[in-house]
């Protein structure tokens, strides 16, 4: 991949101002700059997810892949670790929420020993690291994030709960993950699992860390009494320009895996003239 | 303009009671209060609108039961319902209202009210009175809170409330707050309180010199943390005052005495720990959790309290009593060890 373009809709903030230092040429005219490129095929779309879903169909019309960095969730989930091979010839691919990114491949890899219930995760956030558009549209992030858990995370039923923290000097970005397993989840299988899902994490995003052995208990749940598999999570940003909560890191490390496999997958097939 | 007096007894009280509530009690506790002439009565979990949660605390009975319980049993009070940005969402909204809920209460931490826009829009949409609700509004200064409440009038809330949600506020820092917000917004201004200083009343006094119309209570103080002001004081202020807004004092107290009583497993009071909660600054829901996790590690609950406060836990950050819990005893194991 090449950065050709960078087009906000504002030129003059830190991202377009930065993409000029790094020589990449900047439009403040927004999609419409975007779709003026004959020489641009895949689109990292960061905008907010009121505005992703005014863009999916003209980005298709263009013959554009679109790889959707708002919860706006027009496409189908995507987390590399999970399901990316299955997902990456489609022409919208959603990156879900950096809570889901964090949370879906330990969620995965617990229901792949057996079914779940349930599926909850708490993500507390620096507060400085959440823009305005993911505010505005925190309804859509909230839910987007249960249904990742669902699908692809492979529970029953997801729960999402988002705290931003407005302490100072800002914290690293935090995950409680709480699993309900129907059946009887052998611990030692799923700590297993758990670790090997952390290692494969930690490859992507260095700062991904597991803050304690996964605790297996009994606990209330909606399904009363249960055994409970609890996975906290630390996710430290590198502080490179992203900030030291590590959701930022997260998302731009799916978008650049999920983006380099589509454009292999463009390079491989066949090339089509009109 | 009358004050407003809002119960929170079946959503604030939820946290007190480990969120088992049930339909009789929110049946009783629903009709005692309507017949007591209370016009805002909020049903749900303490969290708010799907706030039963594994983090928190699972509701033993579907949070949409109580509200149509509520609902069906008031005659005159209007139901409130509350959520919170990143936890609730719209589908649950609608819902509280289809089952009767008329007053959505939208709660933000002070610092991140722009949260409450989706909520704010949706409940114009379903035609809910609308509130904003500004939680641990004592971490910052009057000036902050006075814009924040502005950017929740100017997004559609038809009144702004200041909550003291850990207990942390004496009547001086109420007064200058309210006083603060009230000069700012052209809408209602509530107060609600927590009672981890035993100055609940206090500062619901503090809040109404400084020009609030609307006070939360519940009865016998039923809350999280110490609890909230007592309704049935605040009745007991208000036709002190001489500006009872028609809440029937003796009715108020029965309700407390004899209806609410017999369901509390405890009285929440400012005890050691409340006070410590208070002076830390932390939220009140983290009060059971710091409480368990320091039984399971044999510690001084005040200890995790104090640290949670340097930490600057705020909201949602439960866990972190126990993983606070855990450092301090394996601190403890090495010092102890070091001795021998």
């Amino acid at each position: 991949m090449d950065l050709l373009l960078v087009s906000d809709v504002d030129a003059t903030g830190d991202g377009p101002r930065l993409a000029r230092e790094l020589g990449v040429e900047v439009s403040s005219r927004g999609v419409d700059a975007v779709l003026e490129r004959p020489d641009v095929g895949i689109v990292f779309d960061a905008t907010s997810a009121g505005a992703h879903g005014r863009h999916t169909g003209r980005l298709r019309a263009a013959g554009k892949v679109a790889i959707d960095l708002t919860p706006g969730a027009t496409g189908p989930p995507v987390v590399p670790l999970v399901n990316l091979e299955e997902r990456v010839g489609e022409d919208d691919l959603n990156l879900i929420t950096c809570p889901a990114q964090v949370a879906v491949p330990i969620v995965h890899a617990i229901t792949r020993l057996g079914p779940a219930h349930y599926a909850e995760v708490v993500s507390t956030f620096a507060s400085s690291s959440v823009g305005p558009a993911t505010r505005a549209h925190i309804d859509e992030f909230t839910s987007v994030t249960a249904r990742g858990l669902e699908t692809p995370g492979g529970a029953r039923h997801g729960k999402s709960i988002v705290i931003l923290s407005p302490a100072e000097p800002p914290v690293a970005m935090r995950c409680v993950i709480h699993v309900v397993p129907e059946g009887e989840a052998e611990p030692s299988a799923v700590d297993g699992a758990v670790h090997a899902a952390v290692a494969g994490m930690q490859r992507l995003v260095p700062g991904y860390q597991l803050r304690s052995e996964p605790v297996h208990e009994e606990k209330d749940t909606p399904w009363g009494r249960r055994r409970t598999v609890t996975v906290s999570l630390d996710v430290v940003g590198r502080g490179d320009g992203l900030g030291r909560c590590g959701n930022l890191d997260v998302a731009a490390v799916a978008a650049r895996v999920v983006g380099d496999a589509v454009a292999q997958r463009v390079m491989r097939a066949p090339q089509v003239t009109a | 303009m009358p004050v407003v007096v809002t119960d929170s007894s079946l959503r604030d009280g939820s946290h007190a009671l480990h969120h088992h509530m049930t339909v009789e009690m929110v049946r009783q506790v629903a009709k005692a209060l309507d017949e007591a002439g209370v016009p805002v009565i909020e049903v749900g979990h303490g969290d708010g609108l799907d706030g039963s949660s594994i983090q928190t605390g699972p509701s033993s009975v579907p949070e949409m039961d109580l509200i149509s319980e509520a609902s069906r049993v008031c005659t005159r009070a209007r139901l409130a319902v509350m959520v919170l940005p990143g936890i609730g969402t719209r589908p649950h909204i609608g819902e509280a209202a289809a089952r009767g809920a008329r007053i959505l209460r939208v709660a933000v931490l002070c610092t991140e009210v722009d949260l409450a826009g989706q909520y704010l829009e949706q409940a114009r949409e379903l035609g809910l009175e609308a509130v904003g609700f500004m939680m641990l509004t004592h971490i910052r200064e009057p000036a902050f809170l006075a814009e924040q409440a502005r950017w929740l009038e100017a997004h559609g809330a038809d009144s702004v409330y200041l909550a003291d949600s850990a207990g942390a506020m004496l009547p001086d820092d109420v007064r200058a707050r309210v006083a603060a917000v009230k000069d700012a917004v052209g809408i209602g201004v509530g107060f609600h309180a927590h009672n981890n200083f035993g100055s609940a009343i206090g500062n619901c006094l503090a809040a109404l010199e400084a020009g609030a119309d609307r006070l939360d209570g519940s009865l016998r103080g039923l809350g999280a943390g110490a609890g909230n002001a007592a309704t049935e004081l605040i009745a007991l202020v208000l036709e002190r005052l001489g500006i009872n807004p028609g809440l029937d004092l003796f009715r108020l107290m029965d309700a407390a005495e004899f209806v609410m009583a017999p369901f509390m497993p405890f009285q929440p009071i400012p005890d050691r720990e409340s006070i410590t909660l208070g002076h830390a600054g932390i939220y009140s829901t983290f009060l059971l959790h710091a409480k368990h996790a320091a039984e399971r590690h044999g510690l001084d609950p005040r200890d995790i309290v104090i640290e949670l406060g340097r930490r600057q836990a705020l909201v949602g950050q439960e866990d972190w009593a126990h993983d606070i819990a855990a450092e301090l005893a394996k601190a403890r194991a090495a010092h102890d060890g070091g001795d021998r």
